[in-house]
C-alpha cells in the first residue's frame, strides 16, 4: 500500500512586458545619433582616456564630461565568450561570440556580438570591424554585429561636435520578464476547491484565524496553516470604492464597485467586484454571495443575497 | 559608547515636473546631488559613501539603476548602497545614511532618491496578470480608496475633509518653487467639482506623477561645525514594517505606523507630539491620509484627526502646519517622495524653507509610508543639537 500522492501544484507561464521609454541626455543622444550616421563617438575623460560607449560623468573625478571624440569602426577583441544557442532578441540568430571590442582610438571596450563560424575562429587580439545595420534608427542595434577584418588599423581619436541633423533624444527600451509562476501548495488547494465552487480557507493552529485565500502560513504567527475550513458562500461587504478608471487589459465596464468582502467564517476580507445592484446603491454591511460563470476559476462577481445588512459591530474588526 | 550626532548640512532638489525629457536618469540625480553639495559647500571628494533609493526597478524597467549611476554620483571607489522599501524608500534611504554616521562608520554621506515617472509605468508595473487569480485590478487609488471609506465610517468625518486637505496642499505648493503642481487658480470649489476616480477619492485629491530627485548631505558633529548654514539635527529616526494583509490588520491606522512614531518620539524625548512638534511633512498621496496619519502619528486622538484639518490647525498659518511644501499631493516622484518629506522637515528647522517657512519651526517630523500601508519610516529633526 502506498500513500496517496499529493495533488500536483499548479504552474503557468507569466510574462511581464512593457515598452519603457528612456530620455538620453546630451551624451547618449550624440552617441546613438552618431551610430545612425555610421559614426562611433566616445568621450574624453579628465585624464585623457577615451571611453566608448561614452558616459556623462568622469568615473575618476565625478566631473561632467562633454568632450566627444570620434573613434574608428575597427578594433581588437579584448575578450570573448561563445554563445552556442542564441535566445530571443539577441543580435544574431545563429551561434556567435559575445565580444568586448576596443575600437581603434578608444581606451575601453564595448560589448557586442561577433559573427564568426565557430569558437575556433575567435581569439583575443582578433581584429574586427563594425557591420552596420541596413536600417538604422539611432540605437545600439545600428551596429548589426562585428565581423573579422584584415585591413589597416583605424585613425586615432579626433574631436567631434556630436551634432547631427534630427538628433535622437529618446529611445524605447522594451523590458520583458519570463517567469513560470506557481501559487504553491496552499493556493493550489484553494484554487482547486474554487473549481468545485467552494471557498476553502486555512486556519492558523496558533491564533485560530481563518485565512482566505490561504498562503500556507499565518503571517502573524509564522506557523503553517494546516486545518482546511470551508467558508461562505455568503459574506459581508466591509468597505469598497467605486472605480471610474478603466484598467489596462481588463474587460470590465466602469463604473464598477471594488469591494472588500468578508466571507462568513473568514477572518479577513478578500477583494471582489460587486454586481447585480446599481453601483451607487452598494453600501458597507451589504450581504452578498458569489456568482459563478461556466468554467470560471473564481466567482465572476458577488451580488446581494437580499438579507438585511450586517450590523457595523459585526464586521468592523474585519475592515 | 554613545552615538555620533547626525546633522543635515546640504539639501538639493530638482524642480519637479511631469516630464524631464532633457535629461537622462543620471542627469536628473546629478542635479539634486550638486545642489545638495553646493548648499553644504562641499565637493565630491568630501563624500565618504553614497546611499541611494528608488521605488521598484520595474517602474522604469531599469534593473539596478544604482550601478550605472555611480559615475553621476561620484561613488566610484566609495561604498554605494541601494535601499528599497516601496513608497517609504526615500525615508528609509535617509535613515540608512544617518545610521552610517551615528555608528561612526562614515563621517559624511550623500543620500539621494529619485523617480522618473514619465519613463515609468507605476500604475500597472506592479499589477501583474498573475495566473489563476481573478484579474480584478484597480491601481493604487483602488487599493487605498476602500480604506479611506472605512476611515470616514469609523470617525463620522464629513465628506468635505479630503477636499480641504487638497485645497491647502495645492495652495502651499504655490509657495514652493520646487513643487510640481502650481495651480494658481485653485479653489475649493474646483477641488470638490473634480471627477470622482475611485469614489470617495476625487481627481484633485490624488497625487500627480512627477520626475524628480532629492538629495541630502548628512555629516557628523565635526562636519556640522564646518557647515556654512545652520544644520538640522537628527533627534530620532525609525522604520517599521508589517505584512500587506493579515487577520486583524488595521488598514486605517496600521500598528507599524504607531510603533514607528512611538520609537522616534522616545528617541527624541517627545511626550506630547501635538505640542512639542512645530510642523510635519507627512506622506499623503490621497488627501484623506492627512487626518488618518494625524491619528496614527499621535497628533490627535483616534477619530479626531479630521477635526484638526477642518479647523485649520494644519494650514500653513495654523499651529501644526502639515505639508507646508505642498506635500505628495503636489509633487510625487515616488521613490523620492519620502526623502522630500525628510528634507522639507530639515529645511523648516534650518529656517531655509523660503516662502513656505513655518515661523519659528524648531522641531519637525518627516514621515513616509509605502507598499500596502506596510512600510514606515520617520525622522524627527531639530534646530538644536540633541542632548546626548
Amino acid at each position: 500500500m502506498t500513500a496517496a500522492s499529493p495533488p500536483e501544484v499548479l504552474r503557468a507561464p507569466l510574462v511581464v512586458e512593457f515598452p519603457f521609454t528612456r530620455s538620453l541626455g546630451p551624451v547618449q543622444s550624440a552617441f546613438l545619433t552618431g551610430l545612425r550616421e555610421r559614426t562611433v563617438l566616445g568621450v574624453r575623460t579628465g585624464d585623457g582616456k577615451v571611453l566608448v560607449p561614452p558616459v556623462e560623468y568622469d568615473p575618476v573625478t565625478a566631473e561632467e564630461i562633454r568632450d566627444l571624440v570620434e573613434v574608428a569602426p575597427t578594433g581588437t577583441v579584448t575578450t570573448w565568450a561563445w554563445n552556442p544557442s542564441p535566445r530571443r532578441d539577441q543580435p544574431l540568430k545563429t551561434p556567435f561570440a559575445w565580444v568586448l571590442v576596443k575600437l581603434d582610438g578608444a581606451d575601453t571596450a564595448i560589448l557586442h556580438a561577433l559573427d564568426a563560424p565557430g569558437p575556433e575562429s575567435v581569439h583575443t587580439g582578433l581584429r574586427v570591424r563594425i557591420r552596420w545595420a541596413g536600417d538604422r534608427t539611432g540605437a545600439i542595434t545600428d551596429i548589426a554585429c562585428f565581423e573579422p577584418y584584415e585591413g589597416k588599423t583605424g585613425e586615432a581619436a579626433g574631436p567631434h561636435e556630436g551634432r547631427f541633423a534630427d538628433m535622437v533624444t529618446g529611445i524605447i527600451a522594451p523590458a520583458r520578464l519570463d517567469y513560470t509562476y506557481s501559487p504553491g501548495r496552499a493556493q493550489t488547494r484553494y484554487i482547486n476547491a474554487l473549481s468545485e465552487r467552494k471557498t476553502v480557507g486555512e486556519r492558523c493552529p496558533s491564533c485560530h484565524k481563518v485565512y482566505v485565500p490561504p498562503r500556507g502560513a499565518c503571517p502573524t504567527c509564522g506557523v503553517a496553516t494546516t486545518d482546511q475550513v470551508e467558508v461562505g458562500p455568503a459574506g459581508t461587504v466591509t468597505t469598497y470604492c467605486i472605480v471610474n478608471i478603466k484598467a489596462r487589459n481588463l474587460d470590465i465596464e466602469v463604473p464598477y464597485v471594488y469591494g472588500h468582502i468578508a466571507l462568513d467564517g473568514a477572518d479577513l476580507a478578500l477583494h471582489g467586484r460587486i454586481g447585480g445592484i446599481p453601483y451607487d446603491q452598494v453600501r458597507m454591511g451589504l450581504r452578498v454571495e458569489p456568482v459563478w460563470t461556466e468554467g470560471g476559476r473564481y466567482p465572476d462577481h458577488y451580488r446581494p443575497t437580499g438579507e438585511p445588512d450586517a450590523d457595523y459591530d459585526a464586521y468592523k474588526e474585519l475592515i | 559608547m554613545s552615538k555620533e550626532p547626525v546633522a543635515v548640512v546640504g539639501i538639493g532638489q530638482t524642480h519637479h515636473v511631469a516630464a524631464r525629457h532633457d535629461v537622462s536618469i543620471a542627469g536628473l540625480v546629478r542635479e539634486a546631488a550638486q545642489r545638495a553639495l553646493a548648499d553644504a559647500q562641499l565637493t565630491w571628494a568630501d563624500i565618504d559613501a553614497v546611499v541611494i533609493g528608488k521605488a521598484p526597478d520595474f517602474f522604469e524597467g531599469l534593473m539596478m539603476p544604482e550601478l550605472y549611476l555611480a559615475d553621476a554620483l561620484g561613488a566610484v571607489g566609495k561604498p554605494m548602497l541601494r535601499v528599497h522599501t516601496a513608497g517609504s524608500v526615500g525615508g528609509s534611504t535617509a535613515l540608512v545614511a544617518s545610521n552610517l554616521i551615528s555608528s561612526r562608520v562614515h563621517s559624511t554621506v550623500l543620500t539621494l532618491a529619485f523617480e522618473k515617472q514619465s519613463e515609468s509605468n507605476a500604475m500597472w508595473g506592479l499589477s501583474l496578470p498573475v495566473p489563476f487569480q481573478q484579474p480584478l485590478l484597480a491601481g493604487a487609488g483602488g487599493f487605498f480608496a476602500p480604506h479611506i471609506r472605512a476611515y470616514m465610517r469609523r470617525t463620522g468625518a464629513p465628506d468635505t475633509v479630503g477636499s480641504l486637505v487638497a485645497y491647502k496642499d495645492r495652495r502651499n505648493a504655490l509657495k514652493n518653487p520646487y513643487a510640481h503642481l502650481h495651480e494658481k487658480d485653485i479653489t475649493l470649489e474646483k477641488v470638490q467639482a473634480s471627477p470622482m476616480l475611485w469614489d470617495p477619492v476625487r481627481y484633485s485629491e490624488t497625487c500627480p506623477s512627477s520626475d524628480g530627485a532629492c538629495a541630502m548631505i548628512l555629516t557628523d558633529r565635526a562636519g556640522a561645525a564646518r557647515s556654512p548654514h545652520p544644520p538640522a539635527w537628527v533627534h530620532g529616526g525609525a522604520m517599521r514594517s508589517e505584512p500587506t494583509m493579515f487577520a486583524g490588520k488595521d488598514f486605517v491606522s496600521p500598528q507599524a505606523g504607531k510603533d514607528c512614531a512611538a520609537d522616534v518620539y522616545r528617541q527624541a524625548g517627545i511626550t506630547d507630539p501635538r505640542r512639542e512638534i512645530d510642523t510635519v511633512e507627512m506622506y499623503v498621496p490621497f488627501s484623506w491620509y492627512e487626518p488618518m496619519w494625524l491619528e496614527n502619528l499621535g497628533f490627535a486622538e483616534e477619530g479626531e484627526g479630521w477635526k484638526l484639518t477642518e479647523s485649520g490647525v494644519t494650514e500653513l498659518t495654523g499651529d501644526l502646519p502639515v505639508n507646508a511644501s505642498g506635500g505628495v499631493l503636489s509633487t510625487n516622484p515616488i521613490g523620492a517622495s519620502g526623502m522630500i518629506r525628510f528634507a522639507e522637515a530639515a529645511l523648516q528647522v534650518r529656517g531655509q524653507a523660503g516662502e513656505h517657512q513655518v515661523d519659528g519651526a524648531r522641531k519637525a517630523l518627516g514621515h513616509a509610508y509605502g507598499g500596502g500601508a506596510q512600510f514606515f519610516s520617520m525622522w524627527l529633526v531639530g534646530a538644536d543639537e540633541p542632548a546626548s
